[in-house]
């Protein structure tokens, strides 16, 4: 990883971090109703978007999915925007309407979380139209599950992108699950990646706890794309350490399988102690780094306790103006 | 009598019918180990095995599109979409296979297959986890529609639901499957198109269906404390609709209040109006009224979710303006 600056190795591990560490602190606050619905955390997964996202500029774009908060944070989301919404308030990214599922910053052109398994691979297919009609070598990662790659749109993006060889970065997060159901018992083939070569386009598998392997295999994705080859399809191995969402056990998972994932391969961990071996970073700098973060999310969780409610009047004006 | 859960009365229906007919199986997405996404299938995996509680990937229109297969081809499948809102994925199957096959056929095939989902609003999953979509598949000639709201009536119309011939939609509500209530030991089936004159009233007569009834009684007793007496009507299946029964009510109480979850404009509240007007308007004292849902869809924050959807005082105060 020759070309990989200390400066960015130390930038990834910010990001990863950051995520964990939101991730954990909004599964407290679900714990203690201060968010309610439905979350999905995005602990164990943070390689993924962070090496994918790292690859992009400012100006690509990304779209996600219900398991979305690591994704808008690797792009660069406003942890205070996003804890306000999670809490409901009208300082929140959807101004209270959205919660959890439904994140977007046009900002940041990360086009949006999405309730709807799937319901992100067709729109990329547009974001790809018009990142190629105007020819400014914009790309879009698009992000979805293993669920999501059965699911009959996940044909219809890909074969269309395709066709079209449109900019699109195809990232499925094989986590092993969807809910309860295995991809070892609900993926033909066993192999996301193998898809690719039905559409003629490069499909391939990156360790997703790796996040300088997520990191390679994206950027190669990504220049494959601006040069107007068309989409590629990256499954990123990787592995969910909570359940579904706060509240599952995950009992449907074989006993020892998470603990082993956890101990093995737990991207942060791994690429903190791979950092501070290689004398990128000291156990000193990491706990500073560390510190400076929880901060940060400190100051998010007062900003969104101290942020109004959205006002009922506006919201139902807002209604009879729109219906 | 006992009493047991929606979702145990549920399962009773499921397990008396499979017992009942070898050919009545289940399909759906988590309805194996993890028993459904609100436990209504716990322990039928185990019961009954792989090949009767066929657990899927996500891929709703192969899910309805296997259900009418296999419905073709000798077999009654009970086919699980998770929420309504996912049923948008395989309208094709629901609307242009399900509901026209025997029609277009001229009656040489039937589809005896139950579409089961749920929907509403109430726990804060926001806008695409919280429709009320009853109207959709209400519009479409060929599909019937059930809408149980009490443990006793979701047990016997899951019944005739999975013994009829053509092709239901049974509409379950997520706020009211651990609510208890009197179920017989015996076994016992309610026919469709019967409605349930659920409290008697001379007043005013409401009309309500599934979570909405519970607030409509709610309102209703309150109401009569007040010595303002209300007669509340469950019609149960809105497709077949028991007219009979509520322009008889209407012809008693002379008044009219249709309460609806679902957004008022195209509603199934507002065809009601439109039956009453047809058969009934000269019984009438008063305008009918809605109480509907906003026409709006459900947003995150709950002090606004809850503002889009009748309340129990909502319903009170247009009884009481009606008198
Ligand atoms: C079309 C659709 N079907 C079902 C669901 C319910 N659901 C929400 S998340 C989920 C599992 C998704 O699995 P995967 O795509 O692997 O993503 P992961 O949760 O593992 O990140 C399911 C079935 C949904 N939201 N949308
Ligand atoms: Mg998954």
């Amino acid at each position: 990883m020759g070309k990989i600056s200390k400066e960015m190795q130390i930038e990834m591990l910010k990001k990863i971090t950051e995520i964990r560490r939101f991730e954990e602190r909004t599964v407290q606050y679900y714990q203690k109703s201060k968010i309610w619905g439905y979350l999905h955390p995005y602990i164990g997964e943070e390689a993924v978007a962070v090496g994918a996202c790292m690859a992009l500029k400012k100006e690509d774009y990304i779209i996600s999915t219900h398991r979305g908060h690591g994704h808008a944070i690797a792009k660069g989301a406003d942890f205070n925007k996003m804890m306000a919404e999670l809490f409901g308030k009208s300082t929140g990214y959807c101004k209270g309407r959205g919660g959890s599922m439904h994140i977007a910053d046009t900002e940041l052109g990360m086009l949006g979380a999405n309730g709807i398994v799937g319901g992100g691979l067709p729109i990329s297919v547009g974001a790809g139209l018009s990142c190629k009609m105007e020819k400014k070598g914009r790309v879009i990662i698009c992000f979805f599950g293993d669920g999501a790659a059965n699911n009959g749109v996940f044909h219809e993006a890909l074969n269309m992108s395709a066709v079209f060889k449109l900019p699109v970065i195809y990232i499925c997060e094989n986590n092993l699950y969807a809910i309860s159901m295995c991809a070892r018992e609900s993926v033909a083939g066993n192999d996301i990646a193998a898809r690719a070569k039905g559409y003629g386009i490069p499909g391939y598998k990156a360790d997703g706890s790796d996040v300088i392997a997520m990191y390679e295999a994206v950027e190669k994705a990504v220049d494959y794309a601006r040069k107007g080859n068309g989409p590629s399809l990256i499954e990123a191995e990787t592995y969910r350490f909570l359940g579904h969402h706060p509240n599952d056990p995950a009992l449907y998972r074989p006993k020892g399988e998470a603990e082993d994932e956890k101990k093995n391969r737990d991207c942060l961990k791994n690429f903190k102690e791979k950092l501070i071996e290689d004398k990128v970073i000291t156990e000193e700098q990491f706990s500073e780094m560390e510190k400076e973060i929880e901060k940060r999310i400190d100051a998010a969780v007062e900003f969104a306790e101290n942020s109004p409610e959205p006002e009922l009047d506006k919201f139902l004006e807002r209604v009879a103006i729109n219906q | 009598m006992r009493e047991i859960e929606y979702r145990e009365a549920i399962k009773e229906a499921c397990i008396e019918e499979m017992d009942r007919n070898p050919k009545v199986f289940l399909l759906g997405e988590d309805i194996g180990v993890y028993g459904g996404a609100f436990r209504a299938y716990k322990g039928l995996l185990e019961k009954y095995g792989p090949e009767r509680v066929v657990n899927t990937p996500i891929s709703e229109q192969a899910i309805l599109g296997g259900a009418i297969g296999a419905a073709l081809t000798g077999y009654r499948p009970v086919a699980e979409i998770m929420f309504v809102d996912f049923c948008t994925l395989a309208m094709d199957q629901i609307v242009n296979q399900a509901a026209k096959i025997n029609f277009m056929t001229g009656d040489a095939l039937h589809v005896p297959m139950v579409l089961r989902t749920q929907g509403g609003s109430g726990t804060g999953i926001a806008a695409q986890h919280s429709q009320s979509l009853e109207s959709w598949f209400y519009h479409i000639p060929g599909l019937k529609v059930v809408m149980p709201a009490t443990p006793y009536d979701v047990k016997g119309l899951l019944k005739t639901a999975i013994r009829d011939n053509d092709p239901v939609i049974f509409i379950e509500h997520k706020t009211i499957y651990l609510n208890k209530g009197p179920v017989p030991e015996e076994e016992y089936t309610i026919p469709f198109g019967v409605a349930d004159i659920k409290r008697e009233g001379s007043d005013v007569t409401i009309f309500a269906y599934s979570a909405m009834l519970l607030k409509a009684l709610a309102a209703a007793e309150e109401l009569a404390r007040e010595g303002i007496s209300c007669e509340v009507i469950d019609p149960r299946t809105l497709v077949p609709l028991d007219t009979d029964a509520l322009i008889n009510s209407v012809k008693k109480t002379n008044k009219l209040i249709v309460v609806s979850e679902a957004v008022e404009r195209g509603s199934v509240a507002s065809d009601i109006l439109a039956i009453v007007n047809d058969k009934a308007f000269d019984f009438l004292d008063a305008p009918v009224k809605r109480v509907c849902g906003l026409n709006s869809a459900i947003p995150y924050n709950s002090k606004l979710e809850k503002a889009c959807v009748p309340t129990k005082e909502n319903i009170m105060q247009a009884v009481k303006g009606m008198l």
